[in-house]
């Protein structure tokens, strides 16, 4: 079942396809682990990403959320002793083949963090730097601008694009991260806990942005806040902490039903504020 | 867990201090604070102590009341009454002619004819040749203060032909004059010169490899046991003493590698310089000496670039190398920066390996290039103060202020630099 969207038209991968695609999963994890060390931070996760949609991983802290979300653009190499084990598959291909380049990955599945991370030069260098490394011709102002207005920030910052990105404010320095995530047209973006460092008002501009970028993107979002989950996913998956501390998926489905009828007694204790 | 099933009382008997123990307790312990704002007070004074009788040792030497005799007075040279300072290179020559022997006038031909010699150096020639100035005794700024008329008395008593005067060491004659054995004389620029060329061509050197090793160690060496033993080594061989690094360097920057420090190979034949004992073999010795401390600190300036900076870079599908030259160098360099300040630093003060290596003690044409003969400030007055005579330590003493000028001004270079970077990082700028 082969079906060219176009998203899949303009994507010249040179990722070997291994598998069929389908055209609603984006990224299709089948039994992840993940180690840190001997810690299986991780357990046994199979889960499907629908495609331009936005789905929030939910659960109580440590329960390895962050761990996951970083397994899908392999931000985990970065940690020195981490192992992932089992398959990732993004539009069909298993993105810890050997011969895949995580740099690839990583320019197609964009990341913001939970700390705003803005890079210490100007707010037009935040946005174009990305760019320009992964070989952006045209006209880099006009991308810059588009980009700063997708991320409803251009009119806080059209003034004084050459100051540096962290004079901003800790909202508008998030704003710039996901700025500069998406000048890179990334398929995918993952958040990790966006709004977590933002008061309430800068966090609901963060989630109205997330509204209007899953038009174009497939979001996955962790957050700590099952209010912010209920508002703004599409889908929802809850994970949690096994007896050997691994994180496990407890329930994953539509966001509504998740929230309304949930069909594990863990998730209901959850979401009710029962624990955690 | 409800409200039902918490503990009504506190599980640990209350002996909390209250009301005036309360105040008692919390006074104690600002009385403790207080002991230890003393001794950290008392710490510094002592340091600043030390700094000033520093200074006021080297400052004493420096200055002070001097007894000079000239040989043959200056007035007496004037030439239809054109003092001598004004006179005209040819008058100079003829004056040089008229007072100095023809055996010593045919040697100073044959090292440079006179032909070619600046009327700067001719005059500096009838003064040491013909005038002469012999300091027949000096002393420091406090005698001279405070005791002036005693010496007074003592120069009319014991050398009636010579004069008091008060002297500056320190002057910019003695920066503009070369070496020289007449104390009234001698100079430090070829020192200064000599010290200029070391230190640029060891930071030169030094830096790149320096920083290279660092980023190679944080970045790319995996962590296994051949590079713990490395990094071990780093750290170790920052401890050892610099007269180490001197023997190496005779042995392999002088000796084995002579044709290079010489610089035979390039093609230069310097008959003065005809082995390794160059600036360039002192330079490579002193890198060697800086070069674990260099690593060190870049090291700890790139392990302290914070993650999530490499983090936003690699999410945005940057590689590797794209990651360190954009974001962990720039952000790592005011900590690089401060390494190379302390490089310097320990460079341009150490002595024994240069003494090892083969400072010339008396130099008295300016170094040019890589492959001249050298001498740096800190050979210079070493050698100094282990003359005999008074006059050399009222000489090391103004060598030693050049010296102090010359490191801070070199390290304010680097501070600049370094705000710079800092302030670009902060956001400032």
């Amino acid at each position: 079942m082969t079906i060219f969207t176009d998203t899949m038209a303009n994507s010249s991968l040179s990722l070997p396809i291994m598998e069929p695609r389908d055209a609603d999963c984006v990224i299709e994890a089948r039994g992840v682990n993940v180690y840190y060390g001997d810690f299986r931070a991780v357990k046994d996760i199979t889960i499907k990403i629908q495609r331009r949609k936005i789905t929030a991983i939910i659960g109580p802290s440590g329960c390895g959320k962050s761990t996951l979300l970083r397994t899908f653009n392999r931000m985990n190499d970065l940690i020195p002793g981490s192992c992932v084990e089992g398959e990732v598959f993004f539009e069909g291909c298993n993105i810890y083949d050997r011969d895949v380049d995580p740099v690839e990955v990583r320019r197609r599945i964009g990341m913001v963090f939970q700390k705003p991370n803005p890079f210490p030069k100007s707010i037009y260098e935040n946005v174009a730097w990305g760019a320009r490394i992964n070989g952006f011709r045209g006209d880099m102002d006009a991308l810059v601008e588009q980009s700063l207005r997708q991320a409803a920030l251009w009119d806080e910052v059209k003034d004084h694009l050459r100051a540096s990105a962290l004079t901003l404010s800790g909202g508008q320095q998030q704003r710039l991260c996901i700025a500069r995530a998406i000048a890179i047209q990334p398929e995918v973006i993952l958040m990790d806990e966006p709004a977590s460092a933002l008061d309430p008002i800068a966090t609901l501009k963060i989630e109205d942005l997330m509204r209007e970028l899953v038009r174009d993107y497939t979001i996955i979002i962790v957050t700590h806040n099952m209010q912010e989950a209920a508002r703004v996913s599409d889908y929802t998956a809850f994970l949690m902490m096994d007896k050997d501390r691994a994180g496990m998926l407890v329930e994953y489905g539509p966001t509504d039903q998740v929230f309304t009828t949930p069909r594990d007694k863990r998730t209901e204790d959850y979401i009710t504020g029962r624990f955690g | 867990m409800s409200v039902s099933e918490r503990p009504s009382a506190l599980p640990v008997a209350c002996t909390l201090p209250k009301d005036h123990l309360l105040k008692r307790h919390i006074a104690m312990r600002h009385r403790v604070g207080r002991i230890w704002y003393f001794l950290f007070l008392l710490s510094t004074i002592v340091g600043i102590i030390a700094l000033t009788a520093l200074l006021y040792n080297i400052v004493n030497q420096s200055f002070g009341l001097v007894a000079v005799q000239n040989t043959v007075e200056p007035e007496t040279l004037t030439i239809n009454g054109v003092p001598l300072e004004e006179l005209t290179r040819e008058q100079l020559v003829s004056i040089l002619e008229q007072y100095v022997s023809k055996g010593v006038m045919r040697r100073l031909e044959s090292e440079i004819p006179f032909a070619m010699r600046s009327r700067d150096n001719i005059y500096q020639l009838v003064q040491e040749r013909v005038i002469r100035p012999e300091i027949l005794m000096s002393w420091q700024l406090v005698d001279s203060v405070f005791h002036r008329e005693e010496i007074a008395a003592f120069i009319v008593e014991n050398y009636p032909s010579a004069r008091l005067q008060f002297r500056a060491w320190l002057n910019p004659d003695f920066i503009r004059r070369p070496q020289s054995s007449v104390p009234a004389l001698a100079g430090v620029r070829t020192a200064i010169l000599g010290s200029l060329w070391v230190i640029s061509i060891t930071i030169l050197v030094a830096f790149p490899l320096g920083l290279g090793a660092a980023i190679y160690l944080e970045e790319y060496a995996s962590d296994n046991v051949v590079n713990r033993i490395i990094q071990t080594n780093i750290n170790n061989l920052a401890g050892v003493p610099s007269i180490i690094y001197g023997i190496l360097g005779l042995a392999v920057f002088v000796r084995a590698l002579e044709p290079l420090t010489s610089g035979v190979i390039f093609g230069v034949n310097d008959p003065t310089t005809a082995n390794g004992r160059t600036v360039l073999s002192a330079s490579l010795t002193l890198a060697l000496l800086v070069l674990p401390l260099l690593i060190i600190n870049a090291q700890e300036a790139i392990r302290a670039v914070p993650r999530s900076l490499r983090e936003g870079s690699y999410a945005l599908g940057a590689t590797k190398w794209e990651t360190i030259w954009h974001h962990v160098l720039p952000s790592a360099m005011p900590g690089v920066l401060t390494g190379t300040i302390l490089a310097i630093s320990r460079a341009i003060g150490e002595t024994a390996p240069l003494v090892v290596v083969g400072a010339s003690t008396f130099v008295s044409l300016d170094p040019n290039g890589p492959f001249s003969k050298f001498t740096t400030l800190p050979v210079q007055i070493y050698q100094w103060t282990s003359r005999p005579q008074d006059q050399f330590r009222n000489l090391a003493g103004a060598a030693i202020l050049v010296l102090l000028f010359l490191l801070l001004s070199l390290n304010a270079g680097a501070v600049l630099l370094r705000n710079r970077y800092s302030r670009r990082i902060q956001g400032i700028s």
